[in-house]
């Protein structure tokens, strides 16, 4: 490497450099909080059942089968619009009914075919995980993912 | 081996290997069940499978790099570790933890308890007490080897191991936030993923193999120390901001789009400055070191990251493409090649090194360990294509036709077949490289625990 840079100076560009884009990122994180939390999400609507049903979400390692906006395991399908999946937004009660019925009814059985492990959950707990759900699919997204298919 | 304490490693080497056993038993249970899902579904369904493969992985590359530390570390500060007693209370620490963790996963134990049930978020599943337990570990670990090195001589590669090292302890803090906003969650998740991964692995990734460089080939600690800040400055003045490609479409501000895909792109500079200085350092090298494997591991690691991380992450980073191949088999793809190139690789370097010193042996078994080095490349590079077929497949049949996630997914058979044909190779391979570490060995140095020279 040339002799123009020194070791010292490579050095205290590493540590300055560094020094300054990371007080640059905390900097567009501080507000993509205030963001999360005033603009892409509805915050009125994040109720104890809503965190509850996010919990139960996570106890169950839901993640490590199904992607929700994109992240976890890529085995099973996305979830993060899985409300409007189900028409959710045009018929809730419709919408929640098929989805307690698809959960209850797991592990199909069928040859062949990927298996949802058998969950036992009380009905409250089917309603709060997919209160999650349904409050999930209003994130604003930048309109990620490009169609229902997830 | 010329300092006692260096021998702390092999305990932590030893279980890092029978974690990689793990991990990629694991992985072959879950390539299998892609292609037989019916295997296991009531016993040991998928999710807790993945759990196995991705947990066991993290942890063995975190006691590799721990193992590593003990051993570079006196070495470069001339110095023995501050408290052996505290480096082996530490490793005790971290095997409890993964016990339990292990077990707490394959019979759901405490359900829903927030401090002994699993957690759920991906990759940070462990119970809360086993979280608690990492961080007392990471703590007696920084006191240990921060204290060493203050003690004796600073160079470079110590500084740069050791900022990477509190980094991976500061960062992993986020994991016990758990907000119940998805968004914020994600966010600050990534604060752990991302930060480790593509930030202050990194810088140790980039220190041990400095420090494999310096050994093997012999070239003037200036130049080589020059390069190491140059590789990490580009490091982490990419991978800091380019962070922002995680936070394209989990409800983060639209700026992000462009912050992560003009940072992330520059991510690859690192990489490729990796596979430049470890190149160039062989060639300027005049030494012939006789541990042609560690060598062939070395230069591999910097090769193999190159691809895997660089090449394999650009491919899907910019956010035009990546609004489209989020979340499909391509990440998949991506996520096996960068981990096996940049970090399971850069272990296996620095233990083909270091074992024979600590053995007192000369270089071993080199035909054994550098078979299983083009056989796990090999299938691993196999394997990152095949995944790679079906995240094309995937993102234009789902994402750009519309076509629904399981029909897809019966269109991708073949592909799946192929990546558990692949994943029996990557298991051979692994046990052929365990066993060229850890079988028997011949030609003595009769220098156990004693100094090595003078090639080192």
């Amino acid at each position: 490497m040339s002799e123009l840079l020194t070791k010292s100076a490579a050095r205290n560009i590493f540590y300055g450099g560094s020094a300054f884009f990371f007080a640059i990122f905390i900097g567009l994180v501080a507000h993509t909080h205030y963001y999360a939390r005033t603009t892409s999400t509805d915050e009125s609507r994040l109720t104890a059942s809503v965190i509850n049903g996010k919990h139960i979400w996570e106890k169950h390692a839901c993640i490590n089968c199904h992607t929700i906006l994109g992240e976890g395991a890529y085995f099973a399908p996305e979830l993060g619009n899985v409300w409007l999946r189900y028409d959710g937004d045009k018929d809730p009660k419709s919408a929640r009914e098929a989805l307690k019925a698809w959960m209850i009814n797991q592990p199909t059985g069928i040859e062949g075919r990927r298996q949802m492990p058998k969950f036992v959950f009380t009905d409250k707990e089917l309603d709060d995980l997919i209160s999650f759900l349904e409050w999930s699919s209003t994130i604003k997204t930048n309109n990620w993912p490009p169609n229902k298919a997830g | 081996m010329k300092y006692q304490t260096q021998a702390i490693a092999k305990w932590y080497w030893i279980a890092a290997l029978a974690l990689f056993a793990v991990q990629v038993l694991a992985g072959l249970v879950a390539g299998y069940i892609y292609v037989q899902p019916n295997f296991l579904s009531e016993l040991l369904p998928f999710n807790i499978v993945r759990m196995l493969h991705s947990n066991a992985l993290i942890v063995w590359l975190l006691l590799g790099f721990f193992g590593a530390a003990y051993y570079i570390i006196p070495e470069e500060s001339e110095h023995e570790i501050h408290s052996p007693a505290i480096a082996y209370f530490q490793l005790i620490l971290l095997l409890v933890g993964t016990l339990g963790a292990v077990v707490t996963y394959i019979f759901n134990l405490f359900p829903g308890n927030p401090i002994f049930g699993m957690q759920g978020r991906e990759f940070l599943e462990q119970p809360l007490w086993v979280k608690l337990g990492i961080i007392v570990a990471a703590l007696a670990f920084l006191y240990n080897v921060t204290l060493t090195v203050l003690a004796g001589r600073k160079t470079a590669i110590t500084n740069i191991l050791l900022l990477g090292l509190w980094g991976i302890a500061v960062f992993f803090l986020f994991s016990l936030y758990n907000p119940g906003n998805l968004v914020l969650d994600k966010v600050y998740w990534w604060w752990v993923v991302h930060l480790w991964v593509e930030g202050v692995w990194e810088l140790v990734m980039a220190s041990v193999l400095a420090f494999i460089m310096l050994k093997l080939t012999g070239v003037d600690r200036e130049v080589i120390e020059k390069w190491l800040y140059v590789i990490v400055a580009t490091a982490l003045f990419s991978g800091v901001l380019g962070t922002g490609h995680h936070y394209y479409w989990i409800g983060a501000p639209y700026y992000w789009t462009w912050i992560g895909s003009i940072f992330s792109s520059l991510e690859v500079i690192p990489f490729f400055a990796m596979v430049l200085f470890t190149f160039m350092m062989v060639w300027k090298g005049k030494r012939n070191h006789p541990n042609k494997a560690a060598l062939l591991w070395a230069l591999g690691c910097s090769t193999l990251a190159f691809f895997g991380a660089g090449v394999w992450g650009f491919m899907h980073t910019l956010h035009p493409v990546n609004y489209y191949s989020h979340g499909t088999q391509v990440t998949a793809a991506h996520g096996h090649l960068a981990f096996f190139g940049a970090y399971v690789s850069l272990n296996l370097a620095i233990m083909t090194y270091a074992f024979p010193h600590i053995f007192g042996v000369k270089p071993y078994n080199q035909v054994l360990n550098m078979v299983s080095f083009w056989l796990l490349s090999g299938a691993m590079a196999f394997m990152t294509f095949v995944l790679t077929f079906a995240g094309a497949v995937q993102t234009h049949l789902q994402r750009v036709m519309g076509m629904s996630y399981m029909e897809v997914q019966d269109q991708l058979a073949l592909f799946y077949w192929m990546r558990l044909g692949a994943g029996l190779a990557v298991v051979i391979g692994a046990l052929l490289f365990i066993y060229a570490i850890l079988g028997p060995k011949k030609e003595a140095t009769g220098l156990e625990g004693a100094a090595l020279q003078p090639a080192e």
